[in-house]
């Protein structure tokens, strides 16, 4: 398949690639961006490793191609949550409440956490189960990232999350 | 001066003073304490490079085309239209000049190779490939043609030593003789008896499933081979590509500073690892291979399946009189264990004077067994904890007396030798306790058709002592900030935070103060690999011995100076003073002696374990479970793990890790097998993560406790114990005694999930259950 020019809206920067029209989002951002806190963990939308944002969304980065954001989508990754040298919010709160174990699916729950906050600042601890039920952590520290959103969703500061 | 703080509400207290010989640890400052992990940032901010990370310039991606068929033979193979594919720099099969490079040599029949014409599973390598990108890698491996003789599989491991079984090795199926235990006198044992009871369980093949796969990056500069492989330990990697290649030691390092998960899974090589750097080698260039998540179930390790016979006999009071248990497994097509450790519970758990175990272990046509958390140990809480429980029913006792009943003080299967703690009797008491143990057994649950229940299993994990070799060094700089060295992996479990809070307990060093080498045969001291619950006990006393070398040498420099002895000075945020004279003090930097060598090296080292005693974890889980007795659905309420581990190292770690083992043992018990098809193509059938179904958040009660016992176990001089693996060994176990407890039904094989339970609900309710 031919390789094609696109010009992607990662971070907030506007990034060139050459790829092909379905190449997956996931490889576009780890291999040609250098962006690797994506990470690949079943390439087959089942397990939340790789989930970004889009327009404030999460998706599975494996099962979106370059031509499905081509548009000037929002892409933002775990590398563009918070300012340069600085976590975001979520991000600490799972720093402090150690809610991760080797940390390999950790950017995939961040980013579900971040657009559950976003879209529902105050969640229930039922409703932060469900949300993140689709991320998978064989190390399993499911209660730390519980508290760690449940320290968030009763938070008065309801911005940038 | 203001500290930064970071992970510090409070500065940094007083150290201990200075010893010749560590003596083990009274009191902690920092120790214990509940802190964050140091490489937190990494972590959550997305800067940590695991190996699969890695991208080197020139890099190319490898892929293996692996056998379909459970039991093959290669007939042909043509790679020419493969090797004309756009990006493919190179093919690599059997003939291929180096690929001959023995595999499987641990194994009792052990004359494969890296690609063996003769296929005994499937998954089994056949070629591999590296190209400019993964996909044309991957169409150029399955652009190889290659021509299979189909060959009869055995893949059901209870069928393996039928008459008219395919052989997967030589002339049977049987590994080796049956392995057999004994002590006292198991006849005599069984007439001594009030009750008996006898039972088989059947419990299921689980895999890691690490969420990193299995891989890594090798390069090539001349002679020498560097790679970033995702590992539990870089040396058994170093040791296992030098073996492959023939190198010396020196010329190959391994990295392995970050690792998405291992589980046992990744303590050493695998041929993905020699075949990527075998391409490296042969297409000059560096090559990336991790394999996919569908060959990650196929062929890179599993917990066998293992079908047990137990028969136990008990007295009125609870006195245990006799344990006999026969064990039937299989380690898939290469290892000639899948019972190891499967009897040892039944062994050494229980105070009993009569007990006789005897392995069967045969080949199956299946991917190879890897050590899995604590082997063999969750399959015999299986059979051992269900059986308890059924004997404390049998006697009218509560299942918890029984145990307390038999708790043992030497390990019986070890020459007698007492435990140096033996905290199960505290595990049970305190977790009864805290769990509200006797309140929930009496709770009248009719609530219609929804039936709750309360279940105890308890554990021992045969290792978690850790032991010589470790060697660490610590150098202390002379603005009071130090660096640790060490040869050992962090997996994931928070080693690095542990190891650094060791540090500062005993250096008055900050924690945001210190940095951590660790993980490079490059670079970093000798460890093992990070397995057997052994890290913490292993590496903490060679590094707290190596920040004690430290201290007495920086002490000591500053006793001359400031004209106090040694015994009378401390060392402190990077200042030696006085206990005595508080105007006594100095910098370290501004110390004479320290300023000529500018920092100061500080070597440890890990010393042997008492060798008359001998060091176990123990522990007891409590949960609670409601089951819905129309559908047969089991939700777990709670779980509570009471764990004797020896010190908490860190409250957070060690929670971390019992909500971990506790998940993966709802795992084991409710949803996780391996299922191969036995009777159509003897393939496996679930390969994926939807229909190979690992706990999620909802599988596991957001209300998991944890307690702590610590006996001060003075075994090592920081007096920690293994965690890591007791923590998953009683879960299933205890899941199927609270199912028992809420609707008197037995589910003796894995998984206790509806399609069981509601056959069983409904037998018993026709009378015949």
């Amino acid at each position: 398949m031919a390789k094609n020019r696109y010009s992607l809206n990662v971070n907030g920067q506007r990034r060139q690639v050459e790829a092909e029209p379905d190449e997956p989002l996931l490889w576009v951002l780890r291999d040609f961006l250098g962006l690797t806190g994506t990470k690949f963990a079943c390439g087959e939308g089942e397990c939340g490793a790789c989930s970004v944002l889009i327009d404030g969304d999460e998706y599975p980065s494996c099962q979106v191609s370059v031509e499905d954001v081509a548009g000037g989508e929002e892409i933002v990754t775990i590398e563009g949550l918070g300012k340069p040298g600085e976590l975001s919010p979520v991000q600490k709160a799972f720093m402090d409440y150690t809610a991760f174990g080797c940390g390999y699916c950790t950017p995939g729950m961040i980013i579900a956490a971040t657009a559950l906050l976003r879209s529902n600042p105050h969640p229930t601890r039922d409703q932060i189960i469900a949300a993140m039920d689709h991320h998978l952590c064989r190390c399993a520290t499911y209660p730390n990232v519980l508290v760690a959103i449940e320290s968030l969703a009763g938070s008065s500061d309801e911005e940038d999350n | 001066m203001k500290e930064l703080t970071y992970y510090l509400t409070e500065p940094v207290p007083e150290t201990p003073k200075p010893q010749e010989k560590a003596e083990p640890w009274t009191e902690t400052k920092i120790v214990g304490r509940p802190e964050p992990r140091v490489d937190g940032y990494q972590r959550t901010s997305g800067g940590a490079i695991y190996p699969s990370d890695v991208n080197l310039p020139g890099m190319l991606h490898g892929a293996i085309l692996r056998c379909p068929h459970p039991h093959a033979r290669v007939t042909s193979i043509d790679t020419s239209k493969a090797e004309a594919m756009p990006g493919v720099h190179v093919v690599i099969t059997d003939k291929t000049p180096g690929a001959d490079i023995p595999w499987y040599e641990s194994s009792q029949r052990g004359d494969s190779r890296l690609f063996d014409d003769h296929c005994r599973f499937e998954g089994e390598a056949v070629a591999a490939v590296a190209a400019e990108t993964p996909y044309q890698a991957w169409d150029a491996a399955r652009a190889i043609e290659v021509e299979f003789e189909v060959l009869p599989f055995t893949v059901d491991f209870k069928k393996a030593l039928d008459d008219d079984a395919p052989i997967v090795w030589g002339t049977t199926n049987r590994t080796r003789d049956a392995r057999t235990y004994e002590r006292g006198d198991i006849a005599a044992g069984f007439t001594a008896a009030d009750v008996v009871l006898e039972e088989t369980y059947n419990i299921e093949c689980q895999l890691h499933m690490p969420m990193e796969s299995f891989g890594s990056v090798a390069q090539w500069e001349g002679g020498k081979l560097t790679v970033w492989h995702s590992t539990q330990g870089v040396y058994p990697i170093q040791q296992g590509l030098a073996q492959n290649f023939g190198l010396p030691l020196s010329h190959v390092r391994a990295i392995g500073h970050y690792v998405g998960g291992a589980f046992g899974a990744k303590l050493w090589t695998g041929k993905y690892s020699a075949i990527a750097a075998l391409l490296a080698k042969i297409a000059a260039r560096p090559v990336k291979l991790f394999v996919t998540r569908e060959e990650t179930l196929l062929c890179v390790g599993n917990r066998p399946a293992v079908q047990m016979r137990l028969k136990a006999g008990v007295k009125r009071d609870g006195t245990l009189v006799a344990l006999e248990m026969e064990n039937l497994g299989s380690g898939g097509a290469y290892s000639g264990s899948g019972t190891g450790s499967a009897d040892f519970q039944t062994r050494d758990l229980y105070l009993c004077p009569n007990v006789r175990t005897v392995s069967h272990d045969v080949y199956i046509n299946a991917g190879e067994q890897r050590p899995m958390r604590a082997p063999g140990h969750p399959q015999n809480s299986w059979a051992l904890e269900q059986m308890m429980d059924a004997l404390a029913e049998a006697i009218d006792m509560c299942p918890v007396e029984l145990r307390l009943k038999n708790i043992p003080t030497v390990s019986q299967a070890r020459g007698d030798r007492p435990y140096s703690t033996t905290g199960f009797k505290e595990c049970l008491e305190e977790g009864a306790e805290e769990f509200g143990w006797s309140e929930a057994r009496e709770a009248e649950a009719a609530n219609g058709h929804l039936k709750r229940g309360v279940g105890v299993a308890g554990c021992l994990w045969a290792a978690g002592a850790g032991g010589p070799p470790s060697t660490a060094v610590v150098r202390y700089f002379s603005d009071g900030s130090c660096n640790l060295n060490m040869g050992a992996s962090d997996i994931g479990t928070g080693t690095k935070t542990v190891m650094a809070m060791v540090v500062a307990e005993e250096l008055g060093v900050p924690l945001e103060r210190i940095t951590i080498e660790y993980a490079d045969t490059g670079t970093t001291q000798y460890a093992s690999a990070s397995g057997g619950s052994k890290t913490v006990p292993t590496e903490s006393p060679a590094v707290r011995d190596a920040a004690l070398n430290c201290k007495s040498q920086i002490i000591k420099m500053a006793a001359g100076e400031l004209e106090v002895p040694a015994e009378d000075l401390v060392l402190e945020n990077g200042e030696v003073r006085s206990t005595v004279d508080p105007d006594k003090s100095i910098a370290v930097g501004q110390v004479r002696a320290f300023r000529a060598s500018q920092v100061v090296v500080g070597v440890g080292y890990r010393g042997p374990n008492p060798e008359d005693t001998v060091t176990c974890p123990f522990a007891a889980q409590f949960c609670e479970v409601e089951v819905n007795t129309l559908t047969g659905e089991v939700k777990v309420l709670r779980f509570l793990g009471a764990h004797e581990s020896g010190r908490v190292m860190n409250r957070m770690t060690y929670d971390n890790q019992i909500y971990g083992g506790i998940t993966m043992g709802i795992g084991l018990g409710m949803t996780e097998r391996r299922i191969l098809d036995s009777n159509q193509t003897g393939k496996m059938v679930n390969r994926n993560f939807h229909d190979y179904k690992i706990p999620t958040a909802l599988d596991v009660p957001a209300d998991i406790s944890t307690v702590a016992i610590d006996l001060g176990d003075t075994f090592n001089t920081t007096g920690a114990k293994g965690i890591g693996e007791p923590v998953t060994i009683p879960t299933a176990p205890a899941i199927a005694n609270a199912v028992y407890n809420a609707v008197g039904v037995r589910i003796t094989d894995t998984p206790i999930n509806p399609t069981t339970l509601a056959a069983k609900l409904a037998a018993k309710r026709e009378g015949r259950g």
